[in-house]
């Protein structure tokens, strides 16, 4: 079973995130994710400022600055995990170096319907 | 009576007593409450057409199990999505029918459905009726009933929760120690939500709430019987039959509210008290005191009324104490504000309720019996009756409102 951990942080958050401690912090739950054997994918991201949104209607691109709305918190990174149930990917998510301040999001990948053997098709 | 009626018949008692049993047996191999109760519907509709043809199965927990799972690997077969769990439903086919043949009684997962049903990422306010409905195959139309929502807005929210614990695969376990207790504490706090929506409603004693408390009891019983070593579980037990016991007397004859120091306790029932009393004293012998097991002896003390003829007030305090350190509820806080003042001390009582912050008491009905009540005591008339005002607009039964303004008035 693969979840997303999402991680929403304020402002004020984002902008500590490139402390050397928030650095050391993020890179040592990565080495965790992967000693775990669970991690499947993830990254932080740059600020919405540096995000450029793109929809098609009537077959025409539109391209926009930035995301669609103003918001306090925003998407500051994402992991995707692989493990065996919901318990266990709340465990995850607990262990994110911005659980303690900001919130993480956990959500199931579109695929099995059922926990056990419910690996995504590759 | 005729053999459709019998095979009727025949088919409740089964599903009476096995209901929550097969739900939790197959949702906790497929994760998916939703597909377990509909293959198992679809066993009963099935049992209805065969079992007056070919009578009543020997073992019809098997009988049904068998046909269930028939009807999960259909509906895996129809889904193109699922088609991947096939091999997984062909093995919980298998374990079925193992089971099935190799045991006297059918085994009983339905802990890891009460987990499942209170699991912090469900709803709160699915957490109860989702339990009721899993475990005790209590229809989604008297849920709603129960919980003044309608039928649809109730089937919307259980749907919604069965989806949840199918799509992000919320595991069918026991919790272990770190989780343990939080996690328990969700379910006995689901089962007491039960019995208390049950218990509000006091005048119909036929009602669907009536029959809702009843049936909050039985979940109460079966977690003693899943998990005989927790003392809250007993602890719960004690405290919901302890206040069952005393339903007949919270009406005088003619409907008017009987506050419980002045009830008859001859109206009490006696068996139900001694059920409480039993699992109390089971639950102190394990010497780790909870919520529940405070609450219920609290209960106890007002029920020992019937044998000494009084209230042991002053332990009743001590009781409330105990219970504000485990965490005070406001609850407790009234409660022992009122324990004071009924030991002798309505000026500690009075000055014990002006501590409650008051953004917590606005619209809590008890405490502003409470406090009319020790605004008399201390003799202080017209504050009292503007409290008793408040605390009977405030108050949703019929009987109690028209008790409090009785109070108010100064009539008793």
């Amino acid at each position: 079973m693969k979840y997303a951990l999402l991680v929403h942080e304020s402002q004020e958050y984002f902008a500590r995130r490139k402390e050397p401690g928030s650095i050391a912090a993020g890179r040592a739950y990565g080495e965790a994710l992967q000693a775990a054997g669970v991690f499947v994918g993830g990254a932080g991201l740059e600020s919405p400022q540096a995000a450029t949104t793109v929809s098609v209607r009537d077959g025409k691109r539109q391209v926009h600055d930035g995301p669609y709305a103003e918001t306090k918190e925003f998407l500051a990174g994402f992991a995707i995990i692989d493990v065996p149930n919901l318990d266990v990917a709340l465990e995850w998510a607990a262990r994110h170096p911005a659980a303690g301040h900001s919130s993480v999001e956990v959500r199931p990948l579109l695929g099995s319907y059922f926990a056990v053997g419910g690996n995504l098709p590759s | 009576m005729t053999n459709e009626s019998a095979t009727y018949a025949a088919i409740e008692a089964v599903a009476r007593n096995a209901y929550g049993r097969l739900i939790a047996f197959l949702a906790a191999r497929s994760g998916d409450v939703a597909g377990a109760e509909d293959a198992l519907g679809d066993a009963f509709v099935a049992a209805l057409e065969r079992w007056h043809v070919d009578g009543i199965p020997q073992k019809p927990e098997a009988w049904l199990l068998h046909v269930a799972r028939n009807r999960l690997i259909d509906a895996a077969r129809r889904n193109q999505v699922r088609q991947r769990s096939e091999k997984f439903l062909q093995q919980i086919a298998e374990e079925a029918e193992t089971v099935a043949a190799a045991h006297e009684h059918f085994p009983d997962e339905r802990l890891k459905l009460l987990f499942v049903c209170t699991h912090p990422a469900i709803e709160a306010a699915a957490c109860t009726p989702l339990m009721l409905q899993t475990v005790l195959g209590i229809d989604a139309a008297r849920i709603a009933s129960a919980f003044l929502v309608s039928p649809a807005a109730m089937s919307q929210r259980l749907v919604r929760a069965k989806s949840k614990i199918r799509d992000a695969a919320i595991p069918f376990c026991v919790p272990d120690p770190p989780e343990w207790n939080e996690r328990l504490s969700f379910v006995l706090d689901a089962i007491y939500a039960a019995y208390t929506t049950g218990w509000e409603s006091l005048m119909e004693v036929s009602s669907t709430l009536h029959a809702l408390a009843s049936d909050a009891i039985a979940i109460g019983r079966t977690l003693v019987q899943l998990m005989p070593t927790e003392p809250e579980a007993h602890g719960l037990l004690a405290l919901m039959l302890h206040c069952e016991a005393r339903r007949a007397a919270r009406y005088s004859s003619n409907g008017e509210f009987v506050p419980l120091d002045k009830q008859d306790t001859a109206r009490w029932s006696r068996p139900m008290i001694d059920e409480a009393e039993k699992h109390l004293l089971t639950a102190a012998a394990f010497k780790r005191i909870g919520r529940y097991q405070l609450e219920a002896a609290i209960q106890s003390i007002h029920a020992n009324r019937a044998v000494t003829g009084c209230i042991d007030w002053p332990e009743i305090v001590l009781l409330y104490e105990g219970l504000a350190q485990i965490g005070p509820g406001i609850g407790s806080l009234v409660g022992r504000a009122v324990a004071l003042a009924q030991a002798g001390n309505p000026a500690a009582g009075f000055a014990a309720l002006e501590e409650i912050p008051a953004n917590r008491i606005v619209n809590y009905q008890p405490y502003w019996a409470a406090r009319g009540h020790l605004l008399q005591l201390l003799n202080q008339k017209v504050q009292a009756r503007k409290a008793f005002t408040r605390a009977a607009s405030l108050a949703d039964d019929a009987a109690l409102r028209e008790y409090l303004f009785k109070r108010s008035a100064g009539n008793i």
